[in-house]
């Protein structure tokens, strides 16, 4: 039989209830922060890692400005200190809502790899813009018009994911505008 | 009622998607392939069994008129532990489910259970029925993302058999539903037998 449902019975009950509660998810938020920490920060390397061509060394994190978007982004330099690669982190707006890709940018402008980050596009469809074999070949050492082949560029959309596709497009082309736009100051 | 028959009821007698058509939205909404399926299932049935076995250990302490608000802080919880245990562990599978994770806590099967079940029997029953039920709903996911993903891609598992696209309104909700429909008609005809 239940507790009489007085209001002294009901405040201590939820009281208690959420106290128990509270104190649970406190210990678990402790017990995972490390972790979840960590698979970020390897997920984020391993990305960088897909992105750049092997064997530079990499900058620490560095932030940009470009046409009022800011970006994060990482130098690999070679041997020699010139500038081999930058992987830029660039986020759009797709389908579902935020599109977070690496993008690995050559100095002359050449996209040399991209990856997923933050999808969260619907699943079967937009969604296969990290796992469509053709859509993502594409990407490596593309140079090019920067728009899907139904706005008159040189990238295959996704199968009925066009927004999917062209918010990926415009993620990978505004990576590499800031690219140049860098690259210009650097030489100024 | 014998132990394995309150597991087994979860399977086709009180089978929770297609009997007691519950928790249509995780349904609807996950099962567009089969892994999908599968992994919602297994997240819900975690859920289920903790929050099966934690309220019916404090149901005789809590009063009747604030039992719905205890029992969804109890759900809410545990699905918040389960949210940060993915997210640490398995970062890949929390990826692909992240979204749909947070709707475990309105899933009306937990609660249903709470209300229906957990709430007027002992801990181990519980525990049983919580077992029984999340297998009920982790198969009845994984047939329909199983169907859903021959249809519209082609592919089991992700293990591609049919080359080409699929039929793309099955990956999308009109499908669904459709799948959904047509699989509930054929479980109830043969489950009647």
């Amino acid at each position: 039989m239940a507790a009489k449902s007085n209001l002294t019975n009901m405040v201590l009950c939820l009281t208690a209830v959420c106290l128990v509660c509270a104190a649970l998810l406190g210990v678990i938020y402790t017990v995972t922060y490390e972790p979840i920490r960590d698979a970020a920060a390897k997920a984020l390397v391993e990305s960088i890692g897909k992105v750049l061509p092997e064997g530079g060394s990499l900058s620490e994190e560095m932030t940009g400005e470009n046409d009022g978007v800011a970006f994060i982004y990482y130098k690999s330099s070679d041997a020699s200190g010139n500038v081999a690669a930058y992987a830029v982190k660039s986020k759009v707006v797709g389908f579902g809502g935020p599109l977070t890709i690496m993008v690995g940018v050559l100095p002359d402008g050449t996209v040399y790899n991209t990856s997923v980050l933050e999808c969260s596009e619907t699943p079967g469809l937009g969604a296969k813009c990290s796992t469509d074999e053709a859509f993502m070949a594409q990407w490596r050492g593309f140079k090019g018009n920067l728009k899907v082949r139904k706005d008159g560029g040189d990238i295959d959309a996704i199968t009925a994911s066009t927004i999917t596709s062209r918010a990926y497009t415009l993620a990978v082309a505004n990576a590499v505008s800031f690219v140049s736009s860098i690259n210009t100051e650097d030489n100024e | 009622m014998s132990k394995i028959g309150l597991i087994t009821k979860g399977f086709i007698k009180e089978n929770p998607t297609f009997v007691l058509v519950l928790g249509m939205c995780p349904t609807l909404a996950t099962t567009t392939s089969a892994m999908n399926g599968l992994e919602m299932g297994l997240a819900t049935m975690f859920v289920l069994i903790l929050s099966n076995i934690f309220i019916s250990l404090i149901a005789p302490l809590v009063p009747d008129k604030v039992h719905i608000p205890v029992y969804i802080v109890v759900i809410a919880t545990f699905v918040t532990v389960l949210q940060l245990v993915m997210q640490a562990f398995v970062p890949d599978v929390y990826k692909t489910l992240g979204l749909f994770i947070p709707l475990i806590v309105v899933n009306c099967i937990v609660l249903g259970r709470a209300e229906a079940f957990a709430n007027k029997n002992s801990v181990l029953d519980s525990a049983l029925d919580g077992i029984g039920i999340g297998i009920g709903f982790t198969m009845s996911l994984t047939v329909i993302g199983i169907v859903r993903e021959i249809l519209g891609s082609g592919s089991v598992f992700g293990f591609k058999f049919i080359p080409g696209d699929g039929i793309l309104a099955f990956v999308m909700a009109p499908g669904a539903f459709l799948v959904l429909g047509y699989l509930m008609v054929l479980f109830n005809k043969l489950a009647r037998k």
